[in-house]
C-alpha cells in the first residue's frame, strides 16, 4: 500500500473537527546540500528529536538535566544518560498503532553508541539535542534552527541525524 | 524538523531525515531523506524490535555517506508487522488524533503560547 497523504489527510481532518483555517505545510523546491568531508567513522556525528524527549530524574536530589534555552525551543539532553531514564513527552504520534515504550524506536539512541563503540561512526556529542513541534514557522526559522545550528557548532558536529516523530 | 535540517545543510553541516511522514518531509525538501513507511511515532522501527532498528539505523549512516544531491529520498523499505491498517485509519474522526488529555495539554500550550506573545517575550 503506498504511504499516507498526510498533507490532504490532516486538512480534511481537522475540517471536520471544526478548525477552518488548514494548516500551512512548508513547501520548497529545491534543498541545500552540504556533503560529508570526512568518513563516518571519523566524525562527530549529533542527534536530534521531536519527541520531547525527557529523563526521569529524582527531583528530591538532583536537577532536571534536560537544559531548555526558551518557551518551547530547542533544549539539550546529556549523552551519558541511562537508557532506561527516558521517557517522550509528544502525544502526537499514532497512539492507536504503536507506542512510545521504547525510545529507540523513535530516537535511536542505542542504536547510536552502537554504532560507535563498532566503529561506524567516529564520536558523539555529549549532548542529544531536542526540537519542538512548533506551528510557527517564523519560530523555527528565526529561534529554533539558528540554535539548534549554535548548539552543533559549540559541540563540533561532523553531521546530524534528524528524527522527527 | 525539515527546517532545522535546511538550515543546518545551508550552514555545513550535512543531515540525514529518518522519517514516517514522506509527504511533509518532501514538501520541505531536506537534503536526505530516510523514509520509514511505519505509523507515526516509529521512524527508527518497530518497538524493542533492535534488530530491524539496527537495520533502518545503519541504512539512515549509508545515506548520509552516499548521497551526492540534495532531495535525495530513500524508502527503507520494510512493512508494519501487523499490516496497514493504521494507513486507513489515522487522522480520521473514528479515531481522535489527539484525545482527552493530550488535547487539553495541546489547547493549555497554545493559550500559554499566546500569553507570551502577548506579554511581548515572544
Amino acid at each position: 500500500m503506498t504511504h499516507v497523504r498526510y498533507i490532504d489527510r490532516t486538512r480534511e481532518y481537522y475540517l471536520s473537527q471544526g478548525y477552518e483555517k488548514p494548516y500551512a505545510w512548508s513547501e520548497n523546491d529545491q534543498a541545500p546540500f552540504t556533503p560529508l568531508t570526512k568518513p563516518l567513522s571519523e566524525s562527530n556525528v549529533g542527534l536530534l528529536t521531536t519527541s520531547e524527549l525527557a529523563v526521569r530524574y529524582d527531583a528530591d536530589r538532583e536537577a532536571n538535566p534536560i537544559e531548555e534555552t526558551g518557551f518551547r525551543s530547542v533544549y539539550s539532553i546529556p549523552a551519558d544518560t541511562p537508557l532506561e531514564r527516558f521517557y517522550a513527552r509528544t502525544a502526537s504520534f499514532d497512539t492507536y498503532a504503536t507506542t512510545l515504550d521504547d525510545v529507540n524506536g523513535f530516537f535511536p539512541v542505542a542504536r547510536a553508541r552502537e554504532a560507535v563503540a563498532d566503529g561506524r561512526i567516529g564520536t558523539m556529542p555529549s549532548r542529544y539535542y531536542g526540537a519542538y513541534n512548533n506551528y510557527s514557522r517564523r519560530k523555527v526559522l528565526e529561534e529554533e534552527a539558528p540554535d539548534a545550528l549554535n548548539m552543533m557548532r559549540e559541540d563540533n558536529v561532523d553531521a546530524a541525524i534528524l528524527v522527527p516523530v | 524538523m525539515s527546517l532545522i535540517a535546511r538550515h543546518l545543510e545551508a550552514n555545513g553541516i550535512p543531515t540525514v531525515v529518518i522519517g514516517t511522514a514522506r509527504d511533509i518531509v518532501e514538501s520541505a525538501a531536506v537534503a536526505r531523506f530516510l523514509f520509514v513507511d511505519f505509523p507515526l511515532g516509529s521512524p527508527c522501527g518497530e518497538p524493542y524490535d533492535d534488530a530491524q532498528q539496527k537495520q533502518i539505523f545503519q541504512q539512515a549512516l549509508d545515506l548520509l555517506e552516499n548521497a551526492t544531491q540534495p532531495q535525495t529520498t530513500v524508502d527503507a523499505g520494510y512493512a508494519w508487522s501487523q499490516g496497514d491498517d493504521w494507513k486507513a485509519t489515522v487522522f480520521t474522526p473514528e479515531q481522535p488524533y489527539l484525545s482527552g488529555d493530550a488535547e487539553q495539554a495541546w489547547l493549555d500550550r497554545k493559550e500559554a503560547y499566546r500569553q507570551l506573545q502577548r506579554d511581548g517575550d515572544l
